[in-house]
């Protein structure tokens, strides 16, 4: 079987207000892998949606083989035998079927014709089959609802190459896996590879991208910067390319006075999802947690904060332990999250400003018999929208209508209302524009000021620089490494974020 | 508090805007247009004792359903309270007629009885996480049988034969004969009424209610005990169930067979009439109380212009889907 080129050109596309892609190119070829990589909003995710038809409305051409082809929507990419494992297994699995019904699921919508009835043995077989081909050990009739999380990428992994496939994406694919996990994934990628598949690779971890592919594109906003075989390329260089040229962030000067140790903990544990994670923060210090997207930095804010259930280990304040089974618990021992999924967790969407800055210490606003006080409760809120600079027509406007940033800005000042001792705060510049980016670092700021501390959790790196004392580094929830900031620099924190040493 | 104007008014540009407008007051012109109609069609219609008689008629139904506006604000549904009306009225008149006991350890009874199924209903709900329908589903069926069981099968009234064959030798209290009766049963409906919109517009415990419904996530991320919340919006759906079903149980002085059942739906259509009134777009006790104004309207007028009762479920039920529409369109 001969190779067979694929080519991406000159791809651009716009959503309302971004430029996602500007006219990037792509080149990969069958019985290869290849890395995509790039920092968090790079366009690497978009650009391979475009090519399995995700979206129709992009500009540019792809060829295979230089014949131009069109691809505008899923069925055209997988009819060229393109197929993709997304990140998220459990949105493309129905958990209540079969191993191998979900495998033959394509098979069994498309191809089905006028049969009526489903063939089982059929399906069984050539779901046994796809299995045994890429020598994994999942009983077909085993319900996908069952399956571990790798295993349920390897069921998806058959159902991609149960029809014809040439190429095959995988959108990190070993951010939820263990390292024995991620070595039955590489042995598959190996395997397909030698049998002419062409496998896409995106990771965020350097080392794996080294480990098992042979050539690497870099990607940064929205563009093409580089493509290089593996072995003609070093995991610094690639990183040099990944940051580029360092954005001149305004970061606000920090005069806080560290004190004392507020928060300890000690071997905080969560299910799997975070390993033992001893820190320590002072009064009027900012404490960065860097690492990439799943390293558990959000895992670890929220075991913290009493979300999760099944955290172990010790939390200290001021040398006197304390449990935070429940956020009710977390809110009365001092702590404040900001949490990473706004729109989710953060802001009450459907409620009005008022609503919610009083949410999170609603006790400070109560006449006799817990009978709310409008009047207090609306001044408070008009204070804060002044002295965080919230755009809004007025203290009763819903929040769902205000901007990303001026949300934000009300998720923080919640906690601004109810003064806590410890402020977490999780990916906080996420989807916020520049203007109200520098706000909220200027807010942090202030709070270290005045003798709180503060945990930034971030995987914007050029954030943790700008805006922490100390740093952490988290990889697959634990924390790998301790610096202070005036030792390290983005560059070392990508490094160590990225598994290396 | 009204609040979502502001959202329609960007969506739609300025100026008139029929749908909004019809959101917000459509429920309140359905009732005159209603009313007109029926006062056109017969003279008897607006007299004040018919009037009076259409708010006696919607009483239970408007106090069981400012119970399901409770658990509704929370994001829980309550499908128990039909069953839970009939358990506490026939453990009332049991009370009285078959142990002789006194008026307030009667209704002392009926009360405790209602808790205890609000406390299951919480508790799996919130510790079993069994969703809300479902579990208020199977408990339901649970307290219908409870109530049959307990009254084994048949109708409780006074002097009734007992199964040694003689004559149950309780009464009825009068004072607990009067509940059911006009002026008490009308007002009864209006301090129940009250009692939640104050409870729900003026109180921390509201507002946290409603926090919980709108985002139950972001509320619990902002120290909110979300699970204590949604235990005491169930226990507080059972007790309004279980006053309505005493008010019941007063009015008709027995305990019929399954007699709280038919005012499940008819509750459930009234909050979620209640929605739209006024534009809340969220469950009120207010919008309920209209919600069942609009349902006592028709039920009387479609009466009094001789409509066979059995096709009054036919109109409720079309009343209700329009209500929902109005609801769910605007969500959108």
């Amino acid at each position: 079987m001969g190779k067979t080129v694929l080519e991406m050109r000159e791809i651009s596309i716009e959503f309302p207000g971004v430029k996602a892609l500007d006219q990037v190119d792509f080149t990969t070829e069958t019985g290869s892998s290849h890395a995509l990589i790039g920092a968090n909003g790079a366009g690497k995710s978009t650009l391979m949606k475009v090519l399995c038809g995700a979206y129709n409305h992009y500009t540019g051409e792809i060829l295979i083989d230089g014949q131009k082809v069109n691809i505008r929507s899923p069925k055209d990419a997988q009819e060229l035998g393109i197929q993709i494992v997304y990140q998220e297994v459990d949105t493309a699995l129905i958990p209540y079927l079969s191993v191998a019904e979900n495998i033959m699921l394509n098979e069994t919508v498309s191809d089905l014709g006028k049969k009526q009835f489903v063939n089982w043995n059929h399906i069984y077989d050539e779901a046994e089959k796809v299995l045994k081909s890429i020598n994994v050990h999942v009983p077909p009739k085993k319900l996908v609802s069952e399956l571990t999380l790798s295993e349920k990428q390897m069921v998806l992994i058959a159902r991609a190459i149960s029809r014809d496939c040439k190429y095959l994406i995988l959108d990190e694919p070993t951010a939820p896996l263990s390292i024995h996990e991620t070595e039955e994934l590489f042995r598959i990628v190996r395997d397909l590879r030698s049998r002419n598949v062409g496998i896409i690779f995106i990771s965020h971890r350097l080392t794996e991208l080294f480990e098992i592919c042979d050539e690497i594109t870099v990607m940064r906003n929205g563009q093409f910067v580089s493509k290089e075989n593996i072995p003609d390329t070093t995991i610094n260089s690639v990183i040099e390319q990944m940051l580029g040229q360092k954005l001149d962030e305004q970061f606000p000067p920090n005069t806080s006075q560290i004190g004392e140790v507020l928060l300890e903990t000690h071997k905080l544990n969560d299910n799997g999802k975070i390993d033992e994670v001893s820190m320590k923060v002072h009064t009027g210090e900012i404490v960065g947690i860097a690492g990439l997207v799943g390293a558990g930095k959000t895992e670890f804010c929220k075991a913290l904060f009493g979300v999760s259930p099944k955290v172990t280990g010790d939390i200290t304040i001021k040398g006197k332990k304390v449990r935070n089974r429940t956020p009710h618990a977390a809110v009365k021992n001092g702590f404040a999250l900001v949490p990473e999924e706004r729109r989710k967790e953060g802001v009450l969407v459907h409620e009005t400003v008022v609503t919610n800055f009083s949410a999170a210490s609603l006790n400070n606003f109560l006449k006799v018999f817990s009978f709310l006080d409008f009047r207090k409760e609306s001044d408070k809120a008009k204070e804060m929208i002044k002295s965080l600079g919230v755009k809004t027509p007025s203290e009763q406007t819903i929040v769902e209508n205000l901007s990303g940033g001026n949300q934000q800005k009300i998720a923080i000042g919640k906690w601004l209302v109810a003064d806590a001792d410890v402020y977490i705060f999780d990916e906080p510049t996420k989807g916020v524009d520049v203007g109200a980016k520098k706000d909220i670092f200027t807010l942090i700021t202030a709070l270290a000021e005045r003798g709180k501390s503060v945990i930034y959790a971030s995987s914007e790196l050029s954030e943790i620089m700008g805006i922490s004392d100390r740093i952490y580094v988290m990889y697959d929830g634990r924390i790998v490494k301790e610096v202070m900031k005036k030792n390290t620099d983005e560059e070392k924190l990508l490094l160590y974020s990225t598994g290396g040493n | 508090m009204s609040t979502s104007n502001t959202d329609t008014a960007k969506k739609h540009g300025t100026g008139f805007d029929f749908f909004d407008f019809m959101y917000k007051y459509g429920t309140l012109i359905l009732i005159v247009l209603l009313v007109i109609f029926f006062a056109v069609m017969n003279q008897n219609f607006l007299q004040t004792s018919n009037l009076i008689n259409i708010l006696r008629s919607i009483s239970i139904v408007t106090i069981i359903g400012v119970g399901i506006t409770l658990s509704l604000s929370v994001d829980g549904f309550d499908l128990s309270v039909g069953s839970v009306a009939s358990l506490a009225n026939a453990v009332v008149i049991s009370m009285f007629v078959w142990y002789q006991q006194p008026t307030f350890i009667a209704i002392g009874a009926g009360l405790m009885a209602a808790l205890a199924v609000g406390a299951l209903n919480a508790f799996m709900i919130v510790k079993v996480r069994i969703p809300d329908l479902l579990m208020t589903l199977a408990t339901m069926f649970i307290i219908q049988g409870v109530a049959l069981t307990y009254t084994r099968g048949a109708t409780i009234s006074e002097n009734m034969i007992m199964s040694d064959g003689t004559y149950a030798e309780g009464q009825i209290s009068p004072f607990f004969e009067k509940l059911g009766q006009i002026p008490w049963i009308i007002i009864i409906m209006f301090v129940a009424v009250i009692v939640v919109h104050i409870f729900l517009t003026y109180t921390k415990h509201g507002r946290y209610m409603y926090v919980i419904g709108g985002n139950k996530e972001a509320a619990r991320l902002s120290g909110i005990p979300v699970n204590k919340y949604k235990v005491l919006a169930y226990l507080l759906s059972a007790i309004f169930a279980a006053i309505g079903g005493m008010v019941l149980a007063s009015r008709v002085m027995t305990a019929e067979i399954n007699a709280g059942g038919p005012y499940l739906m008819d509750a459930v259509a009234a909050a979620f009439i209640g929605f739209a009134v006024l534009g809340a777009g969220k469950p009120n006790a207010i919008g309920t109380f209209v919600g069942a104004v609009l349902i006592g309207i028709l039920a009387n007028g479609l009466v009094m212009m001789s409509v066979p009762y059995y096709a009054m479920d036919i109109v409720k039920g079309t009343v209700l889907a329009l209500a929902l529409a109005l609801t769910y369109y605007k969500l959108k």
